[in-house]
């Protein structure tokens, strides 16, 4: 039998080690597992190398995470936000190492690390500063980047539903991530809105197949606030 | 001399939307396009965190923050619409699926180099999100800003002083005086607002403009 449920987000990332690199899903805050990642903060790993799309909203989540002194370095692409003040501060103070990557690269070094790709050549970035010493090569009429993949300890992703095989649906924009870190993890834990039964999840619209998971974990469903820019920033509602 | 307003720029970035094609709309003046693509015309509206078939903001208070665009604001989706994971949404870029992206800028060159993602300022923390994969992905690049700075700088310049974000990938610039097409002979006016004389527009341009 397959079971892949967890009672409890502390049950779910009680072996998260010392030095992990940890990928966590959600752009902007669509998507964002905070239970997993306030359940993170709670467990005590430290040193750990994070990768997500951002750097951390407001005081909560990975923001909170990154101001409790548990983050040694940040791979992202667009860390500068409205309410990212506790990673603008540990950055100023050269307290946390940062990797900026071009969105589009990221997304891809995480899925050819889940892929079993071991490097690709990209348009993107070529010329930059993000390039900078990068093996560069002429394909098909463009000069294109070898980018490497990304390979993650642990995925902590936020999901709609899930059953006991691990297969999940998402909602709307907050899949993002979610997907491509599932694959790339060697642990992912995913935290879904409901838990139903294995045959429940339309199989043709089983968006991560349950192979790509290895824990389950249900959280209350709660509203989230936009994150982002001056202007879209407001605080996370209560549902 | 008379100016476009923002609303008229984004207006006339519109009419030069086809029917039927697929765009990005960057962050900041760019989304003012999406009111002005009008009716009778089908566009499909890309975002890079996961949606095509973007539709307008949503009424107060239907707003549902799982449905957001890149500047993390609200949106609605149209009937016809779909949700993707960000691999793909980036391949669409890449792969040169997107027709045309619609960017804000700090400078753009002559030869069609951009520059919108960092002022290389010691203390400014450096945000690059999805802005040189749609400038290098989407089939044409189009840009909308300012024609000067605020000090009155032109940022149509010879060569960008600013980190770049792409290589001769802008085909187009639309400001509040002109149309400006980026051709391999050089910059071009394609249009001027009404009132401004091409002597005037030449004075705010850092590049010699042909026309």
């Amino acid at each position: 039998m397959i079971d892949k449920i967890f009672p409890s987000t502390e049950a779910a990332l009680a072996d998260v080690k010392d030095g992990a690199t940890v990928m966590i899903g959600g752009f902007g805050t669509a998507g964002l597992p905070n239970e997993l990642t306030e359940a993170l903060i709670a467990q005590g790993a430290r040193d750990l190398l994070i990768v997500n799309n951002n750097a951390g909203n407001g005081d909560h989540g990975l923001a909170a995470l990154l101001a409790a002194g548990r983050v040694r370095k940040v791979i992202c692409s667009f860390p500068r936000q409205a309410d990212s003040w506790h990673f603008d501060r540990l950055y100023r103070e050269g307290k946390l190492e940062l990797e900026l990557v071009p969105q589009g690269n990221l997304a891809e070094r995480i899925r050819a690390a889940g892929a079993g790709i071991g490097g690709f050549f990209t348009p993107t970035g070529y010329g930059t500063d993000l390039a900078k010493g990068k093996e560069t090569r002429f394909i098909d009429g463009r000069w294109m980047v070898l980018e490497s993949p990304i390979h993650a300890d642990v995925a902590l992703i936020k999901a709609e539903r899930g059953d006991r095989w691990g297969n999940l649906t998402y909602r709307m924009t907050a899949r993002n991530f979610g997907p491509i870190m599932a694959m790339a993890a060697k642990t992912t834990v995913a935290s879904v809105h409901e838990i139903v039964e294995l045959g429940a999840l339309d199989p043709e619209a089983v968006v991560t197949p349950g192979l790509f998971v290895q824990r389950v974990v249900k959280v209350a469903r709660v509203k989230t606030g936009a994150g982002g820019f001056a202007g879209a920033a407001a605080p996370a509602k209560a549902a | 001399m008379s100016k476009w307003t923002k609303d008229q720029i984004a207006a006339r970035v519109a009419r030069d939307i086809v029917d039927g094609a697929v765009v990005n709309l960057g962050i900041g003046l760019p989304t003012l396009v999406a009111n002005h693509l009008g009716e009778g015309k089908e566009v499909m509206l890309h975002s890079e965190n996961g949606v095509i078939g973007m539709g307008p903001a949503p009424r107060a208070g239907d707003e549902d923050y799982d449905l957001i665009n890149a500047g993390k604001q609200p949106v609605t989706l149209v009937r016809g619409g779909a949700f993707f994971h960000h691999a793909d949404s980036f391949a669409m870029m890449r792969g040169g699926h997107i027709d045309i992206c619609v960017l804000g800028a700090f400078q753009v060159a002559g030869n069609g180099d951009l520059a919108n993602w960092h002022t290389g300022a010691p203390d400014a923390i450096p945000a690059v999100g999805g802005a040189m994969d749609l400038a290098t992905g989407a089939k044409q690049t189009w840009v909308m800003m300012e024609h000067t700075t605020k000090s009155g700088e032109p940022k149509i310049v010879e060569r960008c002083a600013y980190p770049l974000t792409g290589l001769g990938c802008v085909k187009r610039v639309y400001t509040e005086l002109a149309v400006l097409d980026i051709t391999p002979e050089g910059v071009q006016v394609l249009e001027m607002a009404e009132g401004v004389a091409f002597d005037e527009l030449q004075k705010r341009t850092g590049v010699a403009l042909g026309r």
